[in-house]
């Protein structure tokens, strides 16, 4: 579960990363971002609270890592939900992946080894232009992040290509528990 | 991480201005997710052994290939601070292979897109298609890489069970227009989506507008992702053109929402 976590992180890092470059430059579509995504890939560090989900039925023991969890505006749950969840419903939240303009973690809410959501618990605040593209990309993930559990796929080829490789990634980790 | 998965091994790098996935399913046998990079003798670990080579080979071709890094060698070739003969031997290669994608395409696909050098329309695909095979050389048979949404798969996904490949719906984000399958096989789409009419019609100068995406499938991802490049520029007389080409077939979806696809992509359909 660990490992699903960090892959999910590491490509939302990236996608924040690539959005925010993007913004600032909106019509090149920039290669060179690529040294600037948060390279999570290899946080063996300890995830915080991760709560097993294999035949647990009670609710996810996952305190909220940070106290400072920023309010994360969009049609998504804000801050963790790890102490309001019903019976057989778990929370896992994923270590900070620290990114060149700010912090992202995310949580995800598993009843029955299924995803049904996904909270942000940190994001990049820093500027005005920073809270758009939250509004923007995680509405835009956690959406795609349902549909790719539901039609079983084992990745995504479309144009927006940071989405894509997220769905990958995170569709390959929900294999792996299979 | 839960048990009694068949140890499938996977990476998501950052490089290319994307994000690169590894999907190697055989790896029966390794105690736990090997990291990229480690060699070892098992199975999993030849495996991460390979992707961490396939890593750095990505890392290279940005550094060597990207058009936004002023010392590459792509960006000095093109502003004409050294000659094709200075430069990595690769970049002939890439140009040789880009004049008869231009050929084929009647022009369509072009090293100038945006009026100055700029061979990425090939180097991505092309750089996703040899990393893949240098997971099959350290002895994969069943594997895939998603460049940002251009995917070789080798093999099947393990099992038997062909790949599935969703196809983004440009029109829809967040929801899949359709699900491809298959093994051996590349997926490449072209579009609009997320970052902006970015496909210049070389004949006119302006942005395509015809499709709002364009997905092709074939064998290899080089040339699937710069027919799916061409396709796009093309717009409306992609369908045919596609339909002329052997091995390959298209589905596209137009900027008003009416979808096509050639006559064998029905094969790919699950």
């Amino acid at each position: 579960m660990r490992r699903v976590i960090l892959t999910i992180v590491g490509t939302i890092a990236g996608l924040v990363a690539l959005l925010s470059f993007k913004s600032h430059l909106p019509t090149v579509p920039s290669a060179s971002v690529s040294n600037t995504g948060g390279s999570t890939s290899t946080g063996g560090s300890s995830t915080a609270g991760s709560s097993s989900t294999a035949g647990t039925s009670g609710t996810g023991g996952s305190p909220a890592p940070s106290s400072s969890a920023a309010t994360v505006p969009g049609e998504f749950p804000m801050g963790s939900l790890a102490g309001k969840l019903p019976a057989g419903e778990t929370a896992v939240t994923g270590h900070v992946a620290t990114t060149v303009y700010g912090p992202v973690q995310i949580q995800l809410i598993m009843r029955n080894s299924k995803i049904v959501k996904v909270a942000v618990l940190q994001q990049p605040m820093n500027t005005a232009n920073d809270i758009q593209i939250g509004e923007f990309a995680f509405p835009k993930l956690i959406g795609e992040t349902l549909t790719a559990q539901t039609a079983k796929i084992d990745a995504v080829s479309g144009a927006s290509y940071t989405s894509a490789g997220y769905i990958q990634s995170l569709q390959s980790a929900l294999d792996n528990r299979a | 991480m839960t048990g009694g998965q068949a140890g499938r091994l996977r990476h998501a790098e950052h490089v290319m201005g994307t994000v690169v996935s590894f999907d190697v399913p055989a790896c029966a046998g390794q105690d736990g997710p090997a990291r990229a990079g480690e060699a070892g003798g098992s199975a999993g670990n030849r495996a991460g052994g390979a992707i961490g080579q396939a890593v750095r080979w990505l890392h290279w071709v940005d550094g060597t290939f990207s058009p936004y890094r002023e010392d590459s060698d792509v960006s000095r070739f093109g502003a004409g601070e050294v000659s094709l003969a200075q430069c990595a031997p690769e970049l002939t290669e890439v140009l040789e292979a880009c004049a008869a994608v231009s050929a084929l395409s009647g022009g369509y696909f072009t090293t100038e897109p945006g009026g100055r050098f700029d061979p990425s329309g090939y180097v991505k695909g092309w750089a996703i298609e040899r990393a893949a095979a240098m997971i099959t050389a350290a002895g994969s048979a069943e594997h895939s890489v998603n460049g940002g949404g251009d995917v070789q798969c080798v093999g099947d996904r393990g099992s038997g069970q062909p790949w599935r490949i969703g196809i983004a719906d440009p029109l829809r984000p967040g929801t899949l227009a359709l699900v491809v399958a298959g093994r051996d096989f590349a997926v490449a789409t072209s579009g609009v989506a997320e970052r902006g009419p970015h496909i210049v019609n070389p004949h006119t100068g302006h942005p395509a507008t015809d499709l709002a995406s364009v997905t092709v499938v074939g064998r290899g991802l080089t040339l699937t992702d710069a027919y799916a490049t061409a396709a796009f520029a093309m717009g409306s007389g992609a369908r045919d053109w596609v339909e002329s080409l052997d091995g390959y077939e298209a589905f596209a979806i137009t900027s008003r929402g009416a979808d096509w696809q050639t006559s064998g992509f029905r094969a790919y359909l699950t």
